[in-house]
C-alpha cells in the first residue's frame, strides 16, 4: 500500500483546506521560482526520467510530448491546453483533483507551461462539473492575487496566464482536437491529423494537450526528482496514479496508489470488495467505457498498468474500473455503452456516425436474444470496419467494448439466442 | 424581452476573460441559460450580435452541446445519469420512480412547469451511483434510490 509520504494528492478526500493557504501548508507552491530556474530543458529531462505517461488514457510519454513543442517561437505564441473534460463513463478521478486539491493543477500548469514555452494555459472543464469549476476558478484567482500567476509569475520574470473554459455536455470534446475546436467557439468536431497540435493547435499555434492528472503531478515530480516517481510501478509503467472503482463494489471510491498494483488488491482493499465477495465477480471494465471487458478468471492475477492491461487485450485507459458481479447482464451492460457511443458520435465520419447506431441496434437485439448466431460474426466484422477508419478514436472506442464482449462472452450471447428460439428465456434476459 | 444590461456586460467581460469573442460564445450561452433557464432565439441573436459573431455560428454551437437547452424547461431541471455505473447500481428503478411520480418521460416538462426530466450521458458521479444533477446551480446528488426520489421530490429538490 502506498505510504502517506509518497502521496501527491494530500487532500484527495477533501478533508483539509483546499485554499492557497492550505495548499501551501501541504508543501505546494513551495519555492516554485527555484523550479522554474531549472530551465526548460532540465524540467523536460526530469519529466522524461520520471517515466510519466499521459494519464488521460492513451499513455503517451509526457516529457517526449513536451519536447515536440518549438524551442524558438516563429512569431506565434505556444499554448498549453489542459483536458479536464473527463467524460469517459465511470471516470471521476480528475474531479477529485479539481475540487479538493486544485492548486496541484494550477502550479502544474505554470511549471508545465514554462517547460514548453507556452504563454498561457487553457483548462477545458466539462459542463457537468460545476462545483469543480468553482473550486478551480477560486484557486486560479488566489494564485493571481498572490502573484503566482500573471506577469512575472512567482517573481521568476516569466509571464503566464491561466484561463478556465467551461464545456456544455459533449463527450467528444475530450478528444484533443475537438477540444481545441470547442475552445475556439466551434462545434466539437475532431480535426484531421496531421498537422498535430504541437505544430498547429489552438488558433493555429503550437499547442500541447495534457490530461489534468498528468499536469497535477508535475510539481511533485520536480520537487522529489524523476527517480522518485520512476521508483513506483514496473518499468515502462512508472509512478503513482489515481484509481477509481464503481459499480458492484461495496465502497465506490477514488484513491491514489502505486502503478502496477494488482486489480484484486485494489478492489479488495480500497473498494471494500466485490458485492457478495470476490467469487461473485463476473467481469471488470478496467479503465472507462472504451476499454474491453475482462472476465473474472483474468482479474485474479491482473496487474493494473499499461502493459498489464494490454497483455489481456484490454486497455489501462483512465484506471477507473467498472466492477460487475455475477448477477449482471454483461450483454446489456455493453449495449448501454454502445448506446452511449452512438449518442456521443459527432457525426463527422460515416463509419462512426452510421456504425455506432448500427452496432447499438444489433446489440439491442442480442440483449433480447432476437438474432441469428451468425450475426455475432457479422457484428464483429462491422466493429473492425469502424475501428481505425475514423478521424478520431471515438470509432475505436465504440468498437472495443463489443469486441471484448464477443471475445469473452460469445457463449452467453449464443445461449440467449438459442433460448429465445426455443422459448426458454432466462429470467435475466427477459427483464 | 431582451437581455439585461448586466448580462450583456458579463458577456462582453467573458470575451475579455476567455481570450476573445469566439472563445466566449459557449460561455455566453451558459450565462443566458443560467439566468433564463433556456436559450431562446432572440437571446441567442442578441448574444451573437454582442460578441460580433454570426448568428448561424451561434445556432450551430448551441445545437451541438447537449447541456444548452433550446426549448423552455421547467423551474427545476433534473439531469438523470444514464451511465454504466449508475445502471449497475439500479438507475432503472430510480428512473421509473421519477417518471411515475412526475408523470413525464425523458425530455418532458410537468404540466405545472415545475420539473423537466432529462437523461444525460455519464455525469462523472460514478462513485455516487445512481447519480443525478438538479437545479440551476447543478447540484450533484446520489446515491439515489426509489425511496430517496420520493423524499427529494416531497421536500422540494
Amino acid at each position: 500500500m502506498l505510504k502517506d509520504q509518497d502521496r501527491i494528492f494530500t487532500n484527495l478526500y477533501g478533508m483539509q483546506d483546499r485554499s492557497l493557504k492550505g495548499a501551501m501548508a501541504r508543501g505546494q507552491w513551495d519555492r516554485t521560482a527555484d523550479l522554474l530556474a531549472l530551465g526548460r530543458d532540465k524540467i523536460i529531462d526530469i519529466v522524461k526520467a520520471s517515466g510519466l505517461r499521459g494519464r488521460g488514457g492513451a499513455g503517451f510519454p509526457t516529457g517526449l510530448k513536451w519536447s515536440f513543442m518549438p524551442k524558438q517561437s516563429d512569431g506565434r505564441p505556444s499554448y498549453l491546453v489542459i483536458n479536464a473534460d473527463e467524460s469517459e463513463p465511470a471516470t471521476c478521478k480528475d474531479r477529485e483533483i479539481m475540487r479538493h486539491d486544485p492548486h496541484t493543477l494550477v502550479e502544474g500548469a505554470l511549471l508545465s507551461g514554462f517547460a514548453m514555452g507556452a504563454v498561457a494555459a487553457y483548462i477545458y472543464i466539462r459542463g457537468e462539473y460545476i462545483r469543480e469549476k468553482e473550486a478551480l476558478q477560486a484557486a486560479i484567482d488566489e494564485a493571481y492575487s498572490a502573484g503566482l500567476l500573471g506577469r512575472n509569475a512567482c517573481k521568476s520574470g516569466y509571464d503566464f496566464d491561466v484561463y478556465l473554459h467551461h464545456g456544455a455536455g459533449a463527450y467528444i470534446c475530450g478528444e484533443e482536437t475537438a477540444l481545441l475546436e470547442s475552445l475556439e467557439g466551434k462545434k466539437g468536431m475532431p480535426r484531421m491529423k496531421p498537422p498535430f497540435p504541437a505544430g498547429s493547435g489552438l488558433y493555429g499555434c503550437p499547442t500541447t494537450v495534457n490530461n489534468v492528472e498528468s499536469i497535477a503531478v508535475i510539481p511533485s515530480i520536480l520537487r522529489r526528482g524523476g527517480e522518485w516517481f520512476a521508483g513506483f510501478g514496473r518499468p515502462n509503467n512508472a509512478g503513482v496514479k489515481l484509481f477509481a472503482m464503481s459499480g458492484h463494489v461495496n465502497t465506490p471510491c477514488v484513491i491514489e496508489e502505486s502503478m502496477s498494483i494488482s486489480m484484486k488488491e485494489l478492489i479488495e482493499k480500497h473498494g471494500g470488495g466485490v458485492r457478495g465477495g470476490w467469487k461473485n465477480l463476473k467481469a471488470v471494465i478496467p479503465g472507462g467505457a472504451s476499454c474491453p471487458i475482462i472476465p473474472a478468471s483474468q482479474c485474479e492475477d491482473a496487474i493494473m498498468d499499461y502493459d498489464g492491461m494490454r497483455e489481456l487485450k484490454s486497455s489501462f485507459g483512465t484506471a477507473c474500473m467498472i466492477v460487475m458481479d455475477q448477477q449482471t447482464d454483461v450483454i446489456k451492460a455493453v449495449w448501454r455503452l454502445a448506446k452511449f457511443f452512438k449518442h456521443e458520435s459527432c457525426g463527422q465520419c460515416t463509419p462512426c456516425r452510421e456504425g455506432t447506431g448500427w452496432m447499438m441496434r444489433v446489440m439491442e437485439r442480442l440483449v433480447r436474444g432476437d438474432a441469428e448466431v451468425e450475426e455475432i460474426d457479422l457484428l464483429l466484422s462491422v466493429t473492425k470496419q469502424v475501428e481505425g477508419h475514423t478521424i478520431c478514436a471515438l470509432g475505436d472506442a465504440a468498437a472495443w467494448p463489443i469486441q471484448g464482449l464477443i471475445r469473452h462472452y460469445r457463449e452467453e450471447i449464443e445461449d440467449r439466442i438459442k433460448a429465445k428460439k426455443t422459448g426458454r428465456m432466462g429470467a435475466m434476459a427477459a427483464e | 424581452m431582451s437581455l439585461s444590461p448586466d448580462l450583456l456586460t458579463r458577456i462582453r467581460q467573458a470575451a475579455h476573460d476567455h481570450g476573445g469573442p469566439r472563445a466566449a460564445m459557449l460561455e455566453a450561452l451558459r450565462m443566458i441559460q443560467h439566468d433564463h433557464g433556456w436559450v431562446c432565439d432572440a437571446h441567442l441573436a442578441e448574444a451573437a450580435a454582442t460578441l460580433g459573431v454570426h448568428r448561424a455560428e451561434m445556432e450551430a454551437l448551441a445545437g451541438f452541446y447537449s447541456l444548452i437547452f433550446r426549448h423552455p424547461v421547467g423551474r427545476t431541471v433534473i439531469l438523470l445519469c444514464d451511465g454504466a455505473s449508475c445502471w449497475l447500481n439500479g438507475a432503472d428503478a430510480v428512473r421509473d420512480e421519477l417518471q411515475r411520480r412526475l408523470g413525464i418521460g425523458f425530455g418532458q416538462t410537468t404540466a405545472d412547469g415545475e420539473y423537466t426530466l432529462i437523461n444525460v450521458a455519464c455525469l462523472g458521479g460514478c462513485d455516487r451511483a445512481p447519480a443525478a444533477v438538479v437545479g440551476r446551480d447543478r447540484r450533484l446528488i446520489g446515491p439515489l434510490s426509489p425511496e430517496g426520489v420520493a423524499k427529494l421530490l416531497e421536500g422540494g429538490l
